[in-house]
């Protein structure tokens, strides 16, 4: 079979051609559809408007994912927006994962957002409702959910397979984008959360992103009525892991983090160990590399809030890439090449004051 | 010793919340099967009420029906009067009562015992929704993707709107049969 390779070598990060039964021009994408096991991560978002900021956080992942996603006021706090984030990404060539949660926008908004997105080379989007406004720093804000996660995927899905908005309104070119969703397997009720995957996936998910995952018995439960139903074959399913620093953070995030559910026995291991910090990591690791053979996963969303740099350690030392190389940022020559004119037209305004 | 949060919901005071027990709605969940039932049975009743609502004007019953279904459904569902009611695709169990409006399944955040993470002292809507389902004849309808709230229908009747288009419907079916019969 030809392969297209996953970068363009007169332009590394630019788009790249949408391969036949392809909906985006991204390389996450081209990963997961050629079967090899994808590992995406979180990038802490910056309270600053410093680009450097960004292209730092994402320097840390490079040459270890295949994907960075960029939350949308996680938690319900304030931070540098998600679509900006991305767009400062493809800038680098980076393949961002852009989030877009329900809580703060309208379906006007989203939509516009989404065109805007697509304009500057995203090329993935995840689709969540979001947390509600009191888990964050401001709880006296009006929390929007004008739509929720389903609807928002069938509306991206309408933009663009039929080309046109909600509304019906024509688009004259689509955005051409790979569709994501979450899951949490960890939360009651657990008879319907596989149903739920289903109605994802008809909504237009093609891929979906876990909330952490501590507990195999469960996950491996999941995973059996997902694939009685035939869902994995339909959609690329990613599961969340990340290491946890100490038995108290562990703790602390299990009663006020809603949704993540951490087993008494991992706790207590950590609590065990003489270094939890690096208890917390092997865990991860086995974790990666345990459900890397749970069959039916298509690869692991790492997100190590605040511990950003293990994220290297941890894809390397669980082996889960099996040697495979992803992508790795080079400069790109157009940003070169539009530095060098900015020089030039500097110089020609200097010389015009004089 | 961990600082502990007494989390208040803007809108609702504490001591509301404590003496609302969610009591009336949760009942409702629980006999899903026969509301299920009797909202059939009414809504052929409507149905069959359409020549008058039709001779007295659906504009000018709107009000007074808007009326009387919010009070009965604020009582039994704690109905938020959306305009687009779906209890009967959710378990009879109202989505807009969930904090984010979730009209398709519970989110991620539904803690251990089965309550909401927005609000810990409301039993998750989604949980009772599938729990209520399961007793439903037509509970399956809870797979079904939900479009997006239409928010221009909010404080509008569902009853006279799924009736006036339940009759055209009717009307449409029944002047195809005519034509066919005409051309048989």
């Amino acid at each position: 079979m030809y392969e297209e390779p996953d970068e363009d070598p007169q332009n590394p990060g630019a788009p790249l051609p949408i391969l036949p039964g392809h909906s985006s021009r991204g390389r996450l994408e081209r990963v997961l559809r050629r079967g090899e096991f994808a590992v995406t991560a979180e990038l802490n978002p910056p309270d600053s408007a410093d680009p450097d900021d960004v292209y730092e956080r994402a320097a840390i992942f490079d040459g270890w994912v295949d994907g960075i996603n960029a939350t949308d006021g996680s938690g319900a706090n304030c931070h540098m927006s998600s679509v900006a984030i991305c767009a400062l990404l493809t800038r680098m060539g980076y393949a961002p994962v852009m989030q877009i949660s329900c809580r703060d926008h309208n379906r006007i908004a989203i939509q516009g957002n989404v065109l805007g997105a697509a304009a500057m080379g995203v090329s993935n989007i995840l689709c969540l409702t979001g947390d509600g406004v009191q888990a964050g720093d401001q709880p006296g804000a009006k929390p929007v959910f004008d739509m929720d996660c389903m609807s928002l995927l069938t509306a991206l899905t309408t933009m663009r397979e039929e080309q046109k908005f909600l509304s019906g309104r024509k688009i004259t070119s689509p955005p051409n984008v790979f569709l994501g969703g979450a899951i949490n397997p960890f939360a009651p009720p657990y008879d319907f959360r596989p149903h739920r995957l289903a109605k994802k996936i008809e909504a237009g998910a093609q891929f979906v992103q876990s909330q952490y995952c501590f507990d195999l018995d469960i996950l491996n439960e999941y995973m059996k009525r997902v694939r009685d139903m035939g869902l994995h074959e339909k959609c690329f399913i990613l599961i969340g892991v990340g290491p946890l620093a100490s038995a108290k953070t562990a703790r602390w995030i299990r009663t006020n983090v809603p949704g993540i559910h951490i087993p008494d026995s991992i706790i207590e291991r950590i609590e065990g160990a003489e270094d939890q910090k690096f208890e917390g990591k092997k865990i991860c690791i086995e974790m990666m590399q345990q459900i890397r053979e749970v069959e039916g996963v298509a690869g692991v969303h790492v997100m190590a809030y605040r511990q950003e740099a293990l994220v290297a350690e941890v894809v390397e030392e669980s082996g889960v890439l099996k040697g495979r190389k992803p992508w790795v940022h080079e400069p790109n020559p157009g940003d070169a090449a539009v530095s060098e004119r900015m020089e030039e037209l500097a110089q020609m305004a200097g010389s015009g004051d004089r | 010793m961990a600082k502990i949060v007494i989390y208040e919901p803007s809108g609702t005071s504490l001591t509301y919340r404590v003496r609302s027990r969610y009591s009336i709605r949760l009942w409702s969940v629980r006999n899903s099967k026969w509301l299920e039932w009797l909202y059939h049975t009414f809504a052929d009743a409507l149905l069959a009420l359409h020549p008058m609502w039709k001779l007295l004007g659906y504009q000018r019953i709107e009000s007074p029906m808007v009326a009387v279904e919010k009070r009965i459904k604020s009582f039994m569902f704690d109905c938020r009067m959306c305009g687009q009611c779906v209890l009967s695709s959710t378990g009879m169990s109202c989505p807009m009562n969930c904090p984010k409006n979730l009209r398709n399944g519970p989110c991620g955040g539904v803690r251990a015992n089965g309550h909401c993470e927005v609000e810990p002292d409301m039993p998750c809507v989604w949980v009772q929704a599938w729990q209520g389902s399961r007793q439903m004849k037509g509970g399956d309808a809870i797979l079904n993707v939900q479009p997006a709230v239409d928010h221009s229908l909010r404080g509008t009747s569902s009853w006279l709107r799924v009736t006036s288009e339940a009759a055209l419907e009717r009307d449409a079916q029944k002047s195809v049969e005519t034509d066919n019969g005409k051309a048989a």
